[in-house]
């Protein structure tokens, strides 16, 4: 039974019960108020266009307060949904991301599976090299791309400019790089003694590949596929440069260059052609989200 | 014995057989299989990636028509415009301080993710992860319609606090502050979901451990958390450097590098001079000005990384 | 025949060797333990008769063939890893089924080997599960399964027993053994647990340093170590080793321990090391088993001494007691009963009829 020896010197603190939680409580309040803070910012651009797409064109124009419907109208939706257009410019998004996804997983794949576990002369450098490549942006390359398909174009009489099916030959230099790394890093994961018991159980390359390492990294392979399809939907740039016609045009090309009329601007169409544009993505990432996390932070942690 | 012995001969012969054929056999069939498997990705990125990279540089020193060959010619032409050394400018200005804030909120906002339970940590990561989903040319036109100089809904908001439109587009400055504040808008989720995931692999006991000596919140960041995500912030910098300085769908949606091409990025006008103005060498010529400055930050950034590779 | 033979194996690694040369001739239906500490080339060796790593040098013969460069899937071989290593997306019974299934084994010589393997491991209500909702007992079942169904002519097991904790060791080992019992098939088995070894081996090959110190049944390594290593690292507690040498008194061979320590050899032993020189530094080498209290009889070539004991481990079957003689620890077992407490001493009695008298420097066994 020894007294605590007080030192009146020593600084005095208030010795409080449970402030340890109450620091934690207030914590947790401040994170809240921050993240609804963020995720109102968030969200503002996207819930706008929800309520501009509601509106009449009339209702715009009389600039009444822009954050509310007085008259919701679907019109906007109806127009868009049954214009011949715009059917054409979602199916040409919809062709172009599918194929591309298609060809980007079969080139990634085998090649991610390759390079993580075949090892051969050069698959450290190549490895890193498609890391590299990746730092290669799409603006610089355009120009000479656009020029090199001009000039097969002339060569060959197959007709490459403005045209979409060329945008699967392009697509893929955004997609493949960083599928093959996500891939990678998925199937780097998997312990090596599983490839050995495959090994004495009989398997070749091809079937460990097939039989054992697609069905166990899956989850980096459907990471992988999301990731190809919303880049190739969202394409931009490549577009602009390598469809001009009309009935060539993918969905976020279509919307600026058709709707988007000089100075005249149907707003209520083009938000809610840009919320149908954004449709898609935003699906798949409501019902996926967790694997497109997973595969972004895949890259990075992994690597 | 003498059984022994006859194995021995029979091996030795087997053993020579099989040494030299299986031997190459075994070898060839790995390595023939694995570059088969490479070779697409090898294809496609020497085919489209590297070839033109190098086809560039050739189209850059070739004159409008592209029938002569003018070495720097170009490049002394952009050099004495005062719209290169703007574009030039304008560039570096935006992608630096548009990824400065998109790494700080990233890191805040994962912060404060952090802090709640990972229960309810699902939801809220749904909703800030938005604006990176949706595709930026969409997510830029709804920002381009908020902004608009007669029906901006901020003006709208700003009206009854007594502030004066604000020309969002129209004037230079504010136009650059748009196109900044679009990109983080539409950046800062990246940061804010890698971060967390780095911050969720920091092991909790050195922070147990942080607080014990003595540190506060801001000395657990900077001793604790930074020096663990090093590595991370690095890579997530680097990949946002590049990829903002080379954005074009922003900037073109919302100004189409106007007014008075005061928010002109290299892509912007390289496509205007390029594709827009047909004069192919010349918007080569800008694009691949691009390459050093994003070579210099790709080597400044990852020497940082090797060099600190294996201090977690 | 499934007989095994390595001949003059070695290993590179750039510049090092961790296998140099082994020399070994495995009979057919025979249980091979390698065994030794980690780094000694036991796990190397095991993957070069797999074909999982290249040989450097030498002949690997299975089952007649040379099989140096045959991958491992033609080598007619299974392989039981410390972790399992099951296909964590297949059931048990496509897990065991895998290699035949590869084979295109008719669907119901499959299905019969299968529900055959699993009856003898006792894993039939598992048939249907995945290997993440497996106990890690489980779990190894199911690699060894994996192996049984193929038939093969070679068992390898590569340290299956060290993920599990020491009650599930215990159980599996009996299994391990049943099993062979049952299938009979040649197994190279290998550890770093000389219990293992020794319970589970026909022979017993002990590795250090990517050579082979001894080969021999577990009583042979037990009673007759060739060399210090494998003296010291079977049996537990390991053996006493300690520095003494011989010397002549009064017409007898006597060990002398410390100046106030000395024991006349057993008639037996005086012989054998009759020409030994008596400048030579020698290792007694005891057992602890063979340190026990001094009873009131005797037996000749027992010889009784006082000890002051340091520490004392009850272990409740025995008390294992420590002591010091001129600086090293020596280790005895006595009875429970027999009065050892820390601190205390203690009339010990070593039986010299079980002594080894190794050489300090070159560690052979006289």
């Amino acid at each position: 039974m020894s007294t605590l020896a007080i030192d009146k010197a020593g600084p005095r603190r208030k010795i409080r019960y449970g402030s340890v939680s109450r620091d934690r409580i207030w914590a947790m309040r401040w994170s809240y108020f921050f993240l609804a803070l963020f995720a109102a910012f968030s969200l503002l651009p996207p819930i706008y266009m929800l309520i501009t797409s509601l509106k009449s064109s009339a209702e715009i124009s009389a600039a009444t307060n822009p954050w509310w419907v007085f008259h919701p109208t679907l019109s906007n939706y109806v127009e868009l949904l049954t214009s011949n257009q715009f059917q054409r410019f979602f199916w040409n998004s919809a062709v172009v991301s599918v194929f591309v996804v298609a060809i980007t997983m079969l080139i990634s794949v085998p090649a991610a599976f390759a390079l993580a576990r075949m090892k051969f002369w050069g698959s450290a450098t190549l490895a890193t090299g498609v890391f590299l490549t990746y730092l290669i942006p799409d603006s610089l390359l355009f120009i000479p791309l656009f020029k090199v398909f001009a000039l097969v174009g002339d060569w060959t009489g197959v007709q490459l400019i403005n045209r979409w099916y060329v945008l699967l030959f392009i697509y893929p230099t955004l997609t493949v790089p960083f599928c093959t790394w996500i891939m990678i890093g998925y199937f780097a994961s998997i312990p090596k003694e599983l490839d050995e018991a495959a090994l004495i159980d009989g398997a070749s390359w091809l079937q460990t590949l097939t039989r054992i390492f697609i069905p166990v990294a899956l989850p980096g392979l459907i990471a992988a596929t999301i990731f190809a399809f919303t880049v190739s939907w969202a394409q931009f740039l490549y577009p602009m440069v390598f469809t001009t016609s009309i009935d060539q045009l993918v969905l976020p090309v279509g919307i600026i260059t058709t709707l988007v009329k000089g100075d005249v601007f149907n707003w209520g169409q083009i938000m809610t052609g840009a919320l149908l544009g954004a449709a898609p993505p935003l699906l798949i990432y409501a019902f996926l989200m967790d694997y497109y996390i997973a595969g972004l932070t895949a890259g990075a942690t992994k690597g | 014995m003498a059984d022994v012995a006859v194995q021995h001969t029979r091996v030795a012969g087997v053993r020579a057989q099989s040494k030299r054929s299986s031997l190459k056999h075994a070898l060839h069939r790995k390595s023939t299989t694995a570059f088969l498997m490479t070779l697409p990705l090898i294809l496609l990125i020497a085919i489209l990636v590297i070839y033109p990279a190098f086809y560039a540089l050739h189209l850059a020193t070739l004159n409008k028509a592209m029938t002569k060959f003018i070495g720097l010619g170009n490049f002394e032409f952009l050099f004495k415009r005062e719209t290169f050394w703007m574009v030039v400018k304008q560039s570096c200005i935006f992608a630096i301080t548009a990824v400065i804030f998109k790494a700080l909120i990233g890191f805040i906002v994962a912060h404060f993710a952090h802090n709640i339970p990972s229960k309810k940590q699902r939801k809220w990561r749904g909703m800030l992860l938005v604006p990176w989903v949706i595709p930026p040319a969409m997510s830029t036109l709804a920002w381009q319609w908020l902004l608009d100089p007669s029906y901006s809904a901020f003006n709208y908001t700003l009206s009854f606090f007594g502030i004066g439109p604000i020309p969002w587009l129209g004037d230079a400055i504010w136009a650059r502050f748009s196109i900044i504040l679009v990109n983080v808008w539409f950046g800062a989720p990246f940061f804010m979901i890698m971060y967390l995931a780095a911050l969720k692999s920091v092991p909790e006991q050195l922070y147990e451990a942080a607080a014990i000596d003595g540190a506060n919140w801001w000395q657990r960041i900077w001793y604790v958390t930074l020096p663990m995500m090093r590595n991370i912030i690095a890579i997530t910098t680097l990949f946002s450097l590049i990829v903002t300085f080379a954005n074009f769908d922003i900037t073109r949606i919302l100004t189409a590098g106007g007014p008075l091409d005061r928010t002109h990025v290299f892509a912007t006008w390289a496509f205007r001079l390029g594709i827009e103005g047909g004069d192919i060498p010349l918007g080569a010529s800008v694009s691949l000005f691009m390459a050093p400055i994003l070579a210099f930050a790709a080597i400044f950034i990852l020497r940082d990384i090797s060099k600190r590779g294996n201090e977690a | 025949m499934a007989e095994v033979s390595l001949r003059k194996v070695v290993k590179r690694y750039d510049d090092v060797e961790a296998v140099r040369g082994i020399d070994l001739d495995i009979a057919d239906h025979e249980f091979v333990v390698l065994v030794g500490p980690s780094g000694c080339g036991k796990s190397t060796t095991l993957r070069m008769i797999a074909g999982l790593e290249d040989i450097s040098d030498g002949d690997i013969i299975i089952g007649g063939d040379v099989v140096n460069d045959v991958p491992p899937k033609d080598r007619d071989i299974a392989m039981v890893f410390q972790n399992y290593a099951l296909y964590p997306h297949m059931t048990v019974a496509e897990n065991m089924s895998f290699g035949l299934r590869l084979k295109r084994y008719p669907k119901a010589e499959i299905k019969s080997r299968v529900a055959e393997a699993a009856r003898m491991l006792d894993i039939t209500d598992l048939i249907d599960r995945k290997p993440k909702q497996l106990s890690g007992g489980q779990r190894q079942r199911v690699a060894m399964g994996r192996a049984i169904v193929r038939n093969p002519k070679v068992f390898l097991f590569d340290e299956p027993l060290s993920n599990l904790d020491a009650k599930l060791r215990v159980q599996m080992r009996i299994e391990i053994k049943k099993v062979h019992q049952k299938v009979r098939t040649t197994t190279v088995y290998v550890t770093h647990d000389q219990v293992e070894a020794m319970t589970l081996a026909d022979r017993v090959v002990v590795m250090n340093k990517g050579r082979i110190e001894q080969i021999g049944t577990p009583n042979e390594l037990y009673h007759k170590p060739a060399t210090r290593f494998v003296a010291g690292f079977i049996g537990s507690p390991a053996m006493n080793f300690i520095p003494c040498h011989l010397e002549e008194a009064a017409g007898k061979l006597n060990v002398r321990l410390t100046d106030r320590l000395a024991f006349p050899l057993p008639a037996a032993r005086v012989a054998r090391y009759q020409n030994v020189a008596r400048s030579e530094k020698l290792l007694l080498g005891i057992r602890p088993e063979h340190l026990t209290e001094a009873n009131s009889h005797l037996e000749p070539g027992v010889e009784p001494f006082d000890a002051l004991l340091d520490v004392t481990e009850p272990m409740g079957m025995e008390t294992l007691v420590y002591f010091t003689l001129e600086g090293t620890q020596v280790c005895g077992r006595v009875n429970p009963g027999a009065g050892a407490r820390d601190g205390s001493a203690l009339r010990l009695a070593v039986d010299l009829n079980n002594m080894h008298l190794l050489n300090e420097g070159t560690g052979v066994v006289l």
